[in-house]
């Protein structure tokens, strides 16, 4: 039992740290003294740096050498996030196109299409967003109602709205599912889409949230135009695609949740500094009970490495940790605000900004309910609950819903 | 990076739960608590034969040079079937006399099993109290360490004091803990130094106790002017003998755990009502996922005990006592499941339901309490974020 690393994994670590020493000066700042401001002139920055870093292989490190990636595997991935963050220089832009989406149109895409889309992808040339997500389709993602109907001409025309799309104010292209047949059981009716984002009907609205911030986008498709080469993994086998992209967001939210910054360490600095809160019973009862759950998480992170290592890959109960975090990081902002008082709450205070980011946290990349569903049956192997909308065609189950399909 | 078992690891495991499965532990343990006491299994000739005994003692003292993760793993499957064994009060203490030089002679006996030792428990201080204390026999104040009279010998002293609800104190041979010098004509007070008392000797009584779950063997340990042999282990090993302490009676908890959820679920899955399975339900599934969700969380801090005590002495108090604080809080979770999920069955005698739950409530009490192994969690941070 050891947290060390392999003399193969300490020679990479030396490799990226010397790269990250030679270059770190070419980062874009983005806090204190000097940090830019400007969102286009940040935008445009960190594209560049991405592609400082794919140059130097430190993006898509597990991509196939082929594809412009190095071909290793995730714990090379881990290496270089941890020195990425250890030289306190910003990660690629992209990481839902590098780490999700690109790897779907590996996976699924066909030649064609790897080598238009993926070099600019990792290089930060072309940014990638993910439209899947629906106001009608979250937990339940094969309920998509966004329509694509295919014309005379083989071309594609496209309808519908998608919801939660981070980048999509920035992005060049966006994958999407759409339902290509409702007359089929709702799975089996859906189509993977690559869009192009300037394409003559789509519309990008940013989503404010708690906050006050737009971290998301909404995005409308009102008779957007694809060609016939725009579908990616086959007609009809959008579901099949779509669970790759989610299987690869597992692996991305399971090697970067120490990352999220909702730690231990961090919430017990903030505790440690008033003199009054650090001796009081209730506030280091308060404190030792967060502090336990995300303790726990941390060596959680290091079990499923070491699972990743042997070449498994982590099952749905790595989702459990999102439970811990998100909660643990909710009870600890309450904590915070009730130490520090109405100052917690500033505008400015990166407690407000917290306190306003978690609840909507909870529900990111599935809700909590839905998760908790997905870990009882696949990894307790409790009953599903019974279900309504098997082996139904769509166009019926949204007729008996009260609305056309 | 490597946090996972070994095969030794997976094999002690698996040895320790055939071992164990030969004996009715759960039916027993229902007996004892009517009063039958006699028919608790005597299960330290099961340990000594598989040398559990021996699991912290190095080898050229008789045992079997393991560290703490695996001691861990069984005392884990002693929890999974409530076996009462005294390993919890013999480990530490055998951690203790091998960082001191008593252990040449004293140590081959225990590591065998020929006879057998109890810690007498001891909370070292924290960053808010400085002073070491003992559980109290009752009610929330904290007694201080009982003191240690210079007595003849240098390496010898009389010791006067008490230590409430000692695990494992009855029948033991040898009582090892800690004790404060009493002030010098100068005025001053030592540091707390290790004693080695034979629980045989003048002015030692053990009055032995049991509180709702019967498995449980516990002694008020009284001693007045009691022969100690003092022992000269570092403070640093008279504290890891607490925290070692914390992280075998969170794995034992968890292990009771992974029972209590294995049983729940079974169950969800074959008993029926309005024409499903009751796990079909969302309300009790969710309730098994948490429990399951607490498991794994303190199965995590169990290698991270595991791994700090060797490899980051410096955290091991923090590991420790996180381990303790979400295992103890899980048992308590998992047991209070159990019975939800089985309905009024779940709540009767007849049920093992209460068994789980009985050593639920009692280990929470113990060895400091669930309690102060939390506020600790706070302390150790906040002293990491003070140095920092």
């Amino acid at each position: 039992m050891d947290l060390d690393d392999t003399p193969e994994q300490a020679t990479y670590r030396a490799q990226v740290r010397s790269w990250l020493d030679e270059h770190k000066s070419e980062a874009p700042i983005l806090q204190g003294p000097g940090a830019l401001e400007d969102e286009d002139e940040i935008v445009a920055a960190r594209r560049a740096w991405q592609g400082k870093l794919a140059e130097g292989g430190l993006a898509g490190v597990t991509w196939p050498k082929e594809y412009g990636g190095q071909g290793l595997g995730p714990i090379e991935q881990v290496i270089c996030n941890q020195e990425i963050s250890r030289a306190k220089v910003p990660g690629i832009l992209d990481a839902i196109g590098v780490g999700m989406l690109g790897p779907t149109i590996i996976a699924h895409g066909n030649e064609e299409q790897k080598s238009r889309y993926l070099p600019p992808l990792l290089h930060g040339d072309e940014v990638w967003c993910q439209l899947f997500s629906e106001p009608a389709a979250g937990s339940d993602l094969a309920a998509v109602q966004t329509r694509a109907r295919q014309q005379d001409d083989g071309s594609w025309r496209l309808t519908g709205q998608k919801v939660w799309t981070t980048n999509a104010q920035f992005a060049s292209y966006g994958l999407l599912l759409a339902r290509t047949d409702a007359d089929v059981p709702k799975h089996k009716g859906m189509t993977m889409f690559i869009v192009p984002m300037d394409a003559a009907g789509v519309t990008v609205r940013g989503l404010r949230q708690i906050s006050g911030e737009a971290e998301f986008n909404e995005v409308f498709f009102d008779d957007v135009e694809l060609d016939e080469g725009a579908v990616v993994g086959g007609l009809g086998n959008g579901w099949g695609t779509g669970l790759t992209t989610l299987m690869f967001e597992r692996v991305t939210i399971g090697l970067g949740s120490e990352g999220m910054g909702y730690n231990s360490t961090r919430f017990a600095g903030a505790i440690a500094a008033d003199e009054h809160a650090r001796r009081d019973p209730e506030v280091r009862h308060r404190l030792g009970e967060i502090a336990s759950e995300l303790l726990a998480v941390r060596f959680t992170g290091y079990r499923t490495l070491t699972a990743l290592q042997k070449g498994q890959i982590p099952g749905p109960e790595a989702g459990l940790a999102k439970v811990t975090i998100v909660s643990g990081a909710i009870k600890a902002g309450d904590l915070i605000a009730d130490v520090v008082g109405p100052d917690a709450l500033s505008e400015d205070s990166e407690w407000a900004y917290m306190i306003s980011f978690l609840p909507g946290l909870k529900s990111a990349g599935g809700t909590e309910e839905i998760l908790k569903n997905t870990v009882g049956e696949r990894v307790l192997g409790l009953p599903p609950e019974p279900r309504l909308d098997k082996g139904i065609p769509f166009s019926e189950l949204r007729s008996k819903e009260g609305a056309p399909a | 990076m490597n946090l996972a078992l070994s095969d030794e690891q997976v094999f002690l495991r698996e040895a320790a739960r055939g071992a164990l499965s030969r004996f009715k532990t759960l039916a027993a343990a229902r007996e004892a608590l009517d009063g039958e006491e006699t028919a608790l299994p005597d299960l330290w000739p099961t340990a000594k034969e598989a040398g559990w005994p021996g699991l912290l003692i190095d080898e050229a003292h008789g045992g079997a040079g393991l560290d703490a993760f695996d001691a861990m793993l069984v005392l884990g499957e002693c929890g999974r079937v409530i076996a009462g064994i005294p390993l919890l009060g013999h480990l530490p203490a055998t951690a203790i006399l091998g960082d001191s030089s008593a252990a040449a002679e004293l140590l081959p006996a225990l590591a065998t099993g020929e006879q057998r030792a109890a810690y007498l428990p001891a909370q070292p201080p924290s960053e808010l109290d400085e002073r070491w204390s003992t559980d109290p026999a009752s009610g929330a104040a904290r007694p201080p360490l009982p003191s240690a009279s210079a007595a003849g010998d240098p390496g010898q002293a009389a010791v006067t004091g008490s230590f409430a609800f000692v695990p494992d104190a009855p029948g033991a041979d040898l009582l090892v803990g800690v004790a404060l010098p009493a002030p010098t004509p100068e005025g001053l007070v030592g540091k707390p130094v290790g004693v080695a008392i034979q629980a045989d000797a003048s002015g030692v009584s053990i009055e032995s106790v049991t509180r709702y779950d019967a498995t449980r063997s516990l002694g008020h340990v009284t001693l007045e002017n009691a022969p100690a042999t003092v022992l000269d282990a570092p403070a640093e090993s008279l504290a890891a003998a607490w925290y070692l302490a914390q992280a075998l009676i969170a794995a034992e908890s968890l292990g009771s755990v992974e029972t209590a959820l294995d049983v729940s679920v079974a169950y969800a899955k074959e008993r029926f009502t309005f024409g499903r399975a009751i796990g079909s339900y969302q309300a009790v599934k969710h309730s098994l996922t948490e429990v399951l969700r607490q498991l794994e969380n303190g199965r995590s801090l169990l290698y991270y005990a595991g791994w700090a005590r060797a490899g980051a002495p410096d955290e091991f108090p923090l590991a420790a006592s996180a381990a303790r604080s979400v295992g103890s809080n899980a048992l308590d979770t998992a047991a209070r499941t159990m019975i939800s999920v089985h309905g009024g069955i779940g709540a009767t005698w007849e049920h093992d339901a209460p068994l789980y739950f009985r050593r639920a409530q009692l280990s929470r009490r113990l060895l400091g309490g669930t309690g102060s192994a939390t506020d600790r969690v706070a302390g150790e941070l906040i002293a990491q974020a003070d140095a920092a």
